[in-house]
């Protein structure tokens, strides 16, 4: 980043000596969106439709579910397990991960279990869960929290030990104490790298919430994917696969959005021009 | 005038690790030697001859693996309110803007916010940044940077100021007018200041005597004899002292690196 007396007045972002506003990018990104649903357009209908399907067809069926309700019915049922999973998993996730990167003696006893913990293949273990939770609410938040839990922890653990020592000196050299030292200069500045988790983490919780919906009690998104899939009804099967993405994205900027707002020093920081 | 800042036979030993074996590097090797109340002391040497580490235990950042330090009269153990540093890129902590960096410290004094905020703006009225106390350290210059490191350090209010190479990432303009501003810092608030750096106009420009150490120990000290008020830096490079003892200080540095 180049450092500008005035601050206030640096251009959005160079590319080549001239500037790129926010506009353009999102110009590329609509023209990526567009040629991309005219390719599925015209290589799905030349398909089967049992094996495939397009995005005319898909909007049609978007349409209809939406309007007689049962996709908006299956979104909120999605919904609950995940915000509630989610939560769980980020109220967890972040104290523990700031623990172990804070304690090098945390890290030692049980730093290996989350990085094992996040490459457990969690699907295999859903039966167990079953066992353990049952079919309803409660399971479909445990496989939520478990696999959403493990990025979350993750990032935080890694934004801990990323503060640069000199920082930590900072508030040393003014006789802080260590608790001071957590609040004042480790958390704030291991922020970027928590949000950064919750992204990660909004991906894996929607995969708990589909997976959880396949294997047990079969409702909401997942419950319309799965029965549509059983009667070769490819249109309606991925509708809910589109909501399920459109909302990922959304969440997703939101998060990115509200980074921003938090953290507004770490992007500059981090800006590669 | 009062001992201020006095270091006694300081010995540091840092234990490096290579591969599972473990060597032991002598950083400091015996220094000793005191520092005056109001003085302005430059440390300098070559790379690796200990300066850094010594600036380190005067401010309690590291212990002496044996030997003392006395600052006002008490033996240091730890960091303290009596000295401050300042750090070689400033370290502004990035979430906060100008002014609360400054009030860094008094906040983790106990100070309470309706004080830090007045004694905050008076210290960034002293290095000239009033306007800029809303900013964010991304949106300051790497001058301004060091300003606000500088403010920060002195709203403390410490009797000793200790600075780490601070103005060697700046460019030669910015250098200067900040090395004008010390001074000018120094005349209003007679703070003893200790100063680490590799450049030696610098170091005879500001300083009233110079340590200059060599693989770990004190090898010269040599005093500037020239008065205060100094001055503006430019006209004072044409002074017969600073000529003198610019030329003593390389000579110093240079049969090191002969005999190296």
């Amino acid at each position: 980043m180049k450092l500008n007396e005035k601050g206030a007045t640096m251009p959005a972002e160079v590319v080549d000596g001239k500037p790129v506003s926010r506009l353009s990018y999102l110009t590329i990104t609509v023209l990526s969106l567009i040629v991309m649903l005219l390719f599925l357009e015209i290589i799905g209908r030349r398909a089967n439709p049992m094996f495939a399907s397009y995005p005319t067809a898909i909007a049609v069926e978007l349409v209809r579910m939406t309007a007689d309700g049962r996709l908006v019915f299956a979104f909120l049922e999605s919904l609950w397990p995940l915000l509630v999973g989610f939560a769980l998993a980020a109220a967890l996730g972040v104290p523990l991960g700031v623990l172990i990167g804070r304690f090098r003696s945390v890290e030692a006893a049980i730093g290996i279990y989350i990085t094992a913990g996040y490459a457990m293949p969690l699907v295999a273990l859903v039966p167990l869960y079953i066992l353990w939770f049952g079919l309803g609410f409660g399971v479909k938040v445990a496989i939520i929290t478990t696999l959403t839990f493990f990025p979350i922890c993750i990032n935080a653990w890694l934004g801990v030990k990323m503060v640069p020592r000199t920082l930590i000196e900072v508030g040393l050299s003014f006789v802080a104490s260590k608790q001071e030292i957590l609040r004042k200069i480790v958390l704030p500045a291991s922020v970027p790298y928590i949000m950064s988790g919750f992204r990660l983490g909004v991906g894996k919780a929607i995969i708990g919430m589909i997976v959880a919906e396949f294997f047990t009690a079969i409702t909401g998104l997942g419950g319309i994917i799965i029965n549509a899939a059983n009667s070769f009804e490819t249109a309606q099967m991925l509708a809910p696969i589109v909501v399920i993405m459109v909302f990922a994205v959304a969440v997703t900027a939101l998060l990115a959005w509200a980074e921003r707002k938090i953290a507004p020093w770490h992007q500059e920081l981090t800006r590669q021009d | 005038m009062a001992q201020q800042l006095e270091i006694r036979n300081v010995v540091k030993h840092f234990n490096l690790k290579h591969g599972g074996k473990s060597t032991t590097v002598k950083a400091l090797d015996d220094v000793s030697f005191d520092i005056s109340q109001g003085e302005i002391v430059a440390i300098t040497g070559p790379s690796g001859c200990g300066k850094t580490t010594m600036l380190r235990i005067i401010m309690g950042l590291e212990t002496a693996s044996s030997g003392e330090v006395i600052s006002c009269g008490k033996k240091v153990t730890g960091c303290g309110f009596d000295r401050s540093l300042v750090f070689q890129h400033a370290e502004l902590l990035p979430w906060r803007n100008a002014k609360s960096n400054v009030a860094f410290g008094l906040e983790l004094m106990g100070m309470a916010q309706g004080e830090r905020d007045g004694v905050a703006d008076r210290y960034l009225a002293m290095v000239g940044l009033s306007d800029a106390a809303d900013r964010l350290p991304h949106q300051l210059s790497g001058g301004m940077k060091q300003r606000v490191g500088i403010a920060r350090a002195l709203a403390t209010e410490p009797y000793i100021l200790l600075m780490d190479e601070p103005f060697g990432a700046l460019d030669a303009q910015n250098r200067e007018d900040l090395q004008n501003e010390l001074l000018d810092i120094h005349g209003q608030t007679k703070k003893t200041i200790v100063i680490v750096t590799h450049d030696l106009d610098e170091a005879v420009l500001l300083a009233d005597r110079v340590i200059v150490m060599k693989a770990g120990l004190v090898q010269e000290v040599l005093t500037v004899e020239i008065p205060r008020p100094r001055g503006r830096l430019a006209a004072l490079r044409g002074n017969a002292e600073f000529g003198r003892k610019r030329l003593a200080l390389w000579e110093l540095l240079h049969e090191e690196r002969q005999s190296a």
